[in-house]
């Protein structure tokens, strides 16, 4: 087990190389550091020399990927992809393009944003199974059709709908809740409910579908019918034979996303004014601050990769016949 | 008038035929046929369908431009002929100016007068605060509170006229189709619903605004209706530059193994471990610099919005293959173990021969359920790129630009409901029509649930 962990880790090291290189030259494609000290300078001040001043101060009056003028392993390492990029690794993050410390910014505003998608992702996940369990209990029915029905039609709705239609009704016209905002002490909980409860309704479309096809396929199966023929009863089958053997395939698409809840949502956090990740993210690009999208990217693809390690450790857990090796 | 071919409108009429080719071939296979017959021969089906074909035959009347040629100002006397720098299309033809009635700001949907308050002279010359009437709405009236019949006889006109023209459309149809094993009388009743309902509103856009104006002006209806096919073709497009990829990879890594499978799978994983609207958002921004760096590139501003918008279906495209790449890979393996290809294998057919006659085949199932799922998928993230910024360019009519310039209305008082709605439904209907389509596609072409299917 912990040398297959150490695999993967190992493995994943080429991978995020690429995610950095490929975000680097995206990146610099878009903006070359002058462009970027234009931007950051403002229109008024941007003179040859303050551009070559602010590049100075921020480390960007380096060749991209091969210093010539240098000797040896410096020609690598005296670079900006070897400074900016490469020193993400020992996650050191740097500053943002406005000067702020970005490893900061991150560790306090990983908080938020897990208190909402946390919340959001558990209650979605037991929602959405238990509406599945309940359709499949009328499965072939004209009720089941009707459920399928309103399935897609949940899931055709935009996500923006959702967020918009829950301020109106809920914060707006109702006046249970906040619009938006957001506290660090005292009743945070009143700042939550509304995104975490938009999170779970907007989810229940697609996520209930998901689990009933889920749930039906299990419910072919061979020992579901040996079940019935021992005469075992619709709920023990249901949850005895049918939840334990579905819970492969929703481990595959349920723990992936687990690490991913540290980077919050773009749309709940701006249009609920969370100052979590996903808001920062967003900031980021309209301010087209690169420093910070740059590691928000490194971070992301880390998270994601350390959830596929997850889901492969929770199979042995899930089902003793997987061994990994 | 001259036509205008945009790229788009070129990269779309390629596209249809392309498409009809394609299901003209795939007539001849019996199986096919009679996957399709499953899928046409349930009432939903028919329905979704016609839903969404008339999405497309408005996508595809917005997408024949021209510019209309100028009249010479009096007393100019030249051979030399003047064209509108406006782009018209034949859709704006075909309702009738309904674009083409601004008025000054918001109006309540079949208002008479303008949303706000205005300064204005009365009758007498004296100053007051009112709300002013508007310039498009009710001109017709000479009492303003004779509306609502007047509302009522003109619609019961349109109404007629609906159903004269259902009636001309629908004849032909139901002379050739009416001994058709297929349920066409589904599909009819739907295209008198979507003829009369467009009828109704060209006429009555005559004299009201059917869905009010939003903040410049402009009818919403109207906007609502433009916004179709910036999502008919973002829908379309996007997955079509993705498929050769995802294809092409996801095959030769399932056939070949070895290498090729290590490069591949290492190039999805890479891409698909980046924050999905990180990697689009900053790849936008690449090609809006680019776009700003060269604006000698583009000669009206039309070709720019354009240009932006093709771009954007690049990105979607090049960016979501990763998924689609991993199912093709895996059905791939599975089938290049199968006995068949072993012993092609054997008798020394080509890689090539091998790969066109028994592996692609095979895959055809999984590329067209992912065309239909991903098609309503992508009109809804176009809705949530626009409002991050990174999507449409302003100036081209698209759902997601109207609830983002909406999307403060409602913490107005009273509130603005009318712009969102008129967005968000037209962009549902599409939705749920494709995602319904989609699931019929699925059933009658996935292997799994089709043999379910035959075993009850």
């Amino acid at each position: 087990m912990l040398a297959y962990i150490i695999r993967r880790l190992i493995y994943a090291i080429p991978i995020l190389v690429g995610v950095n290189l490929l975000t680097f030259t995206l990146f610099f494609v878009v903006n070359s550091p002058d462009d970027m000290a234009a931007s950051q300078l403002g229109d008024k001040y941007v003179t040859p020399e303050a551009i070559q001043a602010w590049k100075v101060k921020n480390g960007y009056d380096k060749p991209l990927f091969i210093n010539s003028e240098s000797e040896g392993l410096q020609s690598v390492t005296d670079t900006i992809f070897f400074n900016k990029s490469l020193r993400l690794f020992a996650f050191d993050f740097g500053r943002s393009e406005s000067g702020r410390d970005i490893t900061t910014d991150v560790s306090t505003r990983m908080w938020p944003s897990l208190a909402v998608a946390l919340p959001s992702f558990v209650i979605g996940i037991w929602v959405n199974i238990c509406v599945a369990l309940m359709v499949v209990m009328f499965h072939a029915t004209r009720l089941d059709r009707w459920a399928v029905f309103l399935f897609v039609s949940l899931m055709s709705i935009s996500y923006l709908f959702y967020i918009i239609g829950g301020q109106y009704l809920v914060a707006k016209t109702w006046k249970l809740v906040p619009v938006s905002g957001f506290h660090s002490e005292g009743d945070v909980w009143r700042f939550l409910i509304l995104p975490v409860l938009v999170g779970v309704i907007a989810g229940i479309g697609s996520g209930a579908r998901w689990y009933r096809t889920l749930f039906l396929e299990e419910a072919n199966q061979d020992y579901v019918r040996t079940a019935r023929a021992k005469g075992a009863s619709e709920m023990k089958i249901l949850f005895g034979h049918i939840l334990p053997n579905a819970m492969i395939p929703i481990l595959t698409g349920v723990v992936v996303l687990i690490p991913s809840l540290f980077m919050g949502s773009l749309l709940i956090e701006s249009f609920f004014g969370i100052p979590g990740l996903g808001s920062y993210m967003l900031d980021a690009i309209k301010s087209q601050d690169f420093a910070i999208v740059r590691s928000m990217v490194f971070i992301g693809s880390i998270l994601y990769i350390f959830g596929l390690i997850l889901t492969d450790i929770s199979y042995t857990w899930a089902d003793p016949r997987v061994r990994l090796n | 008038m001259k036509p205008v071919l945009l790229w788009s409108d070129a990269l779309i009429f390629l596209l249809v035929v392309v498409l009809v080719i394609f299901f003209y071939r795939l007539r001849r296979d019996p199986q096919t046929r009679e996957r399709w017959g499953d899928v046409f021969s349930s009432r939903l089906g028919m329905v979704t369908f016609t839903v969404i074909m008339t999405y497309v035959g408005i996508a595809l009347a917005d997408s024949v431009h021209f510019r209309k040629a100028l009249e010479n100002p009096e007393g100019l006397q030249t051979e030399e002929v003047f064209y509108d720098n406006k782009v018209t299309s034949l859709l704006d033809v075909m309702l009738r100016g309904m674009g083409e009635r601004f008025e000054r700001t918001y109006s309540a949907p079949f208002a008479l007068n303008s949303f706000e308050k205005e300064n204005m002279k009365d009758a007498n010359g004296n100053a007051v605060r009112d709300f002013p009437p508007l310039m498009h709405a009710g001109q017709h009236l000479t009492d303003p509170s004779g509306q609502f019949g007047d509302i009522v006889s003109k619609s019961l006109q349109a109404l007629l006229w609906g159903l004269l023209i259902s009636a001309l459309l629908l004849a032909p149809q139901w002379l050739l189709l009416r001994h058709s094993q297929y349920p066409w009388h589904a599909s009819w009743v739907v295209q008198v619903g979507v003829i009369c309902f467009f009828t109704w509103l060209v006429m009555i856009s005559e004299y009201y605004h059917v869905l009010g104006t939003d903040q410049g002006g402009a009818d919403v209806a109207y906007q609502s209706i433009k916004g179709v096919r910036t999502g008919v073709l973002l829908g379309t497009l996007s997955t079509l530059i993705m498929l050769p990829i995802a294809v092409t990879l996801g095959v030769s890594a399932g056939y070949f193994k070895g290498w090729v499978d290590d490069v591949v799978q290492y190039l999805y994983t890479t891409l698909s471990s980046i924050p999905g609207i990180l990697l689009i958002a900053a790849s936008v921004l690449l090609f809006q610099v680019y776009i700003d760096l060269n604006p000698d590139f583009f000669s009206i501003g039309m070709e720019k919005a354009d240009a932006r918008f093709i771009a954007l279906c690049f990105i979607l495209g090049v960016t979501s293959w990763s998924s689609l790449c991993r199912l093709i890979r895996a059905e791939t393996l599975k089938i290049s173990q199968l006995g068949y290809v072993q012993a092609a294998h054997a008798f020394g057919v080509s890689h090539v021969r091998i790969l066109s006659r028994h592996i692609l085949p095979n895959v055809v199932h999984i590329i067209l359920i992912t065309f239909v799922l991903d098609f309503s998928s992508l009109i809804l993230a176009e809705a949530v790129l626009s409002y991050i910024g990174v999507g449409i360019d302003p100036s081209m009519g698209s759902w997601g630009n109207m609830i983002n310039g909406a999307r403060s209305e409602l913490s107005r008082e009273p509130v603005i409901w009318w712009t969102l709605s008129g967005a968000l439904f037209f962009m549902f209907v599409l939705v749920l029509a494709a995602n319904l389509f989609s699931d019929l596609v699925r059933d009658a072409f996935d292997p799994r649930t089709a043999s379910r299917r035959s075993e009850a």
